[in-house]
């Protein structure tokens, strides 16, 4: 008996549901890490970092002033805030929700059980709590997610879905981490030599829970441009934007060879273009322009997934009547 | 544990009258007396959050937070004897299929109209009935494959049908579930009962389903149409899909052409043979139904019509549990089948007839009156229980309109033990067997045991405080 392929929507779903559990835990990583170096900062150091985590994640500054409590309060419970960790949360749930029957029982109780945890805690009750606690739970609540359903589900096509979601969502959020980082000196080589900080770069590195991992490769001594070689050019890395370009083309492959539409080049093509960009990178170019470099980054993911939609999703009726 | 428990005038699930427990409940209620309190409560503890973190739940209508409910479960299941359910089984196939010819009868050649058996201002006033499905011939002559039935016991222990659910009955799912949560629960008490196995479910629907096929499609690809994640029911179509293996699509995913119906896949289209729908009559296709509804398929009805894909159920069988045409059945079943009626009727006055209507309005306070297109106890006046406004409201209204209302005497609901707040309870119970017809009738041995938790309530459906147990049918 042959499987019926997978229905389009239910495509969409996963894809969503990886892309925002994904965020949730990068949002989660960045408070974490923010608010535990925030501590031995001099107080106009953290506040410049807080605004700087807004910027790399999109977000303008609460109403309420940028207060760590406030940014934190925004970035982690604020509902009406679609990039918080709790809306991020129920949205992957929701979606998930949208293909209960897709995915493995398991995998759904775990992101219902994540789901519930996180909506009965208060940011009162967090933070005068251990914030550090929460945010692991976060952290792990979203990896043994990943795990069960590696662990679970069938390698078929939806769980190429789910893995070109995350990996697309991390090579965006990683691309826009080091952007924002590097826009904050951004005047050039000699100026980033001299508000060079340590503190700063360990942070970065730890932000994409990199350090230990950096370490082995270039040892503790911290170089910007060894900290941008590897969270862009490492090829063994798991949260490098290599590596997750590596991901995003071996999903697109399998993708088109699961569902053997017309036209699965396209997505192929655009993936290939973003891996060569990063495979063959040569990082004292990169660093010239970074800004444009992280951009062109961006805007191949970008095209990545357009092409998805173009080809699995949302294609037009006519074009497959033939 | 059963100090507070009171064996009223009712039929007593668990107790005979002079207060002993009956022979097959004697096993569970020892049981039970030894158990303390405190284990029992963390017994229930337990399944609930089974239910909560599985995210076995149901939507309420009209909240904005926590719309997500669990069905309230009772941990004490009940049980029926072998003898019993040989019964309910007999009357329940009987009763469907002469709901079926009935069915195939008045959208072809109408005989039982012809023959006086019926009014025709009777049936052609039904809400559900559908113009569109006359001389429409439907795979088998199936037109409900999917059925719910609700029986009540009487004063004497007898059942009885209280209404049938012949176009998307729901609760399948929970009746499976609270057997896995019951097994887990208790599991040696379980295993000492010889309880027949409900299993199954799932594969005899998806056999019912691939019967309803076109004739010349020998690989079917069957799909359960939902209405999407907002319905109350769609933790059910989910767990459906999942125990048959076939896609859960909704209305946008499939698309009609040539008369054909197609799913879209991330391969392109699929051609669909076969649809478990649980979408109302009004929404399924709105190039021939409601014009607004954004939950069905635009074309389905021609497709139907032209004999390429089969549905379960068939659009119109509404008119079959029309709460009006339901006090004809004992009379459709004789007049197809010949034979008596095996499990007996709720006596109903129809309010169009002149000498029943004046009887209910001079009894208002003692009789039940319930609008007939509706379910899920809505639109009903429970007279003992109503108030004198109440009362008056439905004067006005069965006047305004006769046709929409029946009534009925108020039914003395079995009763059985629950444990509520630490202690065990008599509540009020009803049955509802879900049966299946495709190439045969099967019915899964068991049931939806539904219980109204408030004390003296006797609405047990889910939007109104109503909870659910585990059903035990005994082998012999």
């Amino acid at each position: 008996m042959t499987k019926t392929p997978m229905l389009s929507r239910v495509a969409d779903s996963l894809y969503w549901m990886a892309r925002y559990l994904e965020r949730a835990e990068h949002t989660a990583r960045l408070l974490d890490v923010n608010l535990h170096s925030g501590l031995d900062q001099t107080p106009s150091a953290a506040a410049r970092r807080w605004e700087r985590l807004l910027v790399t994640l999109h977000s303008v500054p609460p109403d309420c002033g940028a207060t760590p409590y406030a940014i934190t309060q925004a970035l982690t419970f604020d509902t009406a805030n679609n990039d918080s960790i709790v809306a991020s949360i129920a949205a992957a749930r929701e979606n998930a929700r949208q293909v209960r029957e897709q995915i493995s029982s398991e995998m759904w109780e775990q992101i219902n059980r994540l789901y519930l945890q996180v909506r009965r805690t208060s940011m009162h009750e967090m933070w005068s709590g251990e914030p550090h606690v929460f945010f692991r739970a976060i952290k792990e609540g979203a990896h043994l997610f990943q795990g069960i359903t590696d662990a679970t589900l069938s390698y078929d096509e939806g769980w190429w879905f789910i893995q070109i979601g995350r990996y697309l969502e991390r090579a965006l959020a990683t691309a826009t981490l080091l952007d924002g980082h590097f826009g904050a000196f951004d005047t050039g080589a000699d100026d980033l030599a001299a508000g060079f900080d340590y503190l700063e770069w360990v942070s970065l590195l730890k932000s994409c829970t990199a350090f230990e991992a950096y370490c082995k490769v270039y040892t503790a001594s911290i170089r910007p441009e060894h900290v941008v070689e590897f969270l862009l050019l490492n090829a063994d890395f798991p949260r490098s934007v290599r590596f997750a370009a590596d991901m995003i083309q071996d999903a697109a492959q399998a993708i088109g060879r699961a569902s053997a539409t017309r036209g699965t080049a396209r997505v192929e093509r655009l993936a290939g273009r973003l891996r060569a960009a990063l495979d063959y990178g040569q990082v004292d170019e990169i660093m010239a322009d970074m800004h444009a470099y992280l951009m062109s980054v961006r805007r191949m993911c970008l095209q990545v997934h357009d092409a998805i939609y173009h080809t699995y999703i949302s294609y037009s009726v006519d074009t497959m009547l033939g | 544990m059963f100090t507070s428990y009171e064996i009223g005038s009712v039929y007593d699930e668990m107790f005979a009258r002079e207060g002993r427990p009956r022979p097959q409940y004697l096993a569970l209620y020892e049981r039970l007396a030894e158990l303390p309190a405190e284990e029992l409560r963390q017994r229930q503890q337990a399944a609930d959050a089974t239910f909560l973190n599985q995210g076995i739940t149901f939507t309420v209508y009209g909240h904005d937070q926590g719309t997500e409910k669990i069905f309230p479960y009772d941990l004490i299941p009940r049980i029926i004897t072998a003898a019993e359910w040989a019964e309910i089984e007999r009357g329940l196939t009987q009763r469907i299929i002469a709901l079926n010819l009935f069915l195939r009868d008045v959208y072809h050649e109408g005989r039982i109209l012809a023959d006086g058996v019926i009014p025709r201002e009777l049936l052609y006033s039904c809400r559900h009935y559908r113009r569109e499905m006359r001389g429409i011939h439907v795979p088998r002559d199936v037109y409900i494959a999917v059925v719910g039935t609700d029986l009540v016991r009487d004063a004497d222990g007898r059942f009885v049908v209280l209404e049938d659910n012949l176009r998307v009955p729901s609760g399948v799912s929970y009746m499976l579930v609270n057997r896995q949560v019951m097994k887990r629960t208790f599991p040696t008490l379980f295993n000492r009962y010889n309880v027949r196995p409900t299993e199954h479910y799932g594969q005899a629907l998806l056999e019912t389903l691939r019967a309803l096929a076109p004739q010349h499609r020998p690989d079917p690809t069957i799909v359960l149409l939902t209405p999407g994640v907002y319905n109350s029911a769609y933790f059910e179509h989910t767990f459906l899909a999942r125990q048959m293996g076939i896609q859960l699509v909704e209305g946008r995913d499939l698309l009609a052409h040539d008369n054909i119906i197609y799913m879209r896949t991330t391969a392109g289209l699929r051609r669909v043979d076969v649809i478990y729908r649980r979408v109302d009559d009004d929404f399924v296709d709105p190039l021939a139904f409601r014009p607004d509804s954004t939950l069905g398929v635009a074309g389905l009805l021609n497709a139907y019509r032209a004999g390429n894909v089969g549905l379960a159920n068939a659009i119109g069988t509404g008119i079959a549990d029309d709460k009006a045409i339901y006090a004809y059945v004992p009379r459709i079943i004789s007049y197809y089948l010949g034979e008596e009626p095996i499990l007996p009727n709720v006596e109903t006055y129809l309010l169009t007839d002149e000498t029943d209507r004046r009887y209910v309005l001079e009894h208002l306070d003692e009789l039940v009156v319930k609008a007939v297109g509706e379910s899920g106890g809505y639109g009903m006046l429970i007279g003992p229980q109503s108030t004198r406004e109440q009362r008056d409201e439905f004067r006005r209204r069965i006047l305004a309109d006769p046709r929409n209302y029946i009534a009925q005497p108020t039914l003395s609901l079995s009763r059985a033990a629950c444990f509520i707040d630490g202690c065990v309870e008599a509540r009020h119970v009803d049955l509802r067997p879900y049966i299946l017809y495709g190439e045969r009738v099967v019915i899964v041995p068991g049931g939806l045991t539904r219980v109204a938790l408030r004390r003296g309530s006797l609405v047990v459906n889910s939007s109104q405080g109503g909870g659910s147990k585990d059903t035990w049918v005994l082998n012999d």
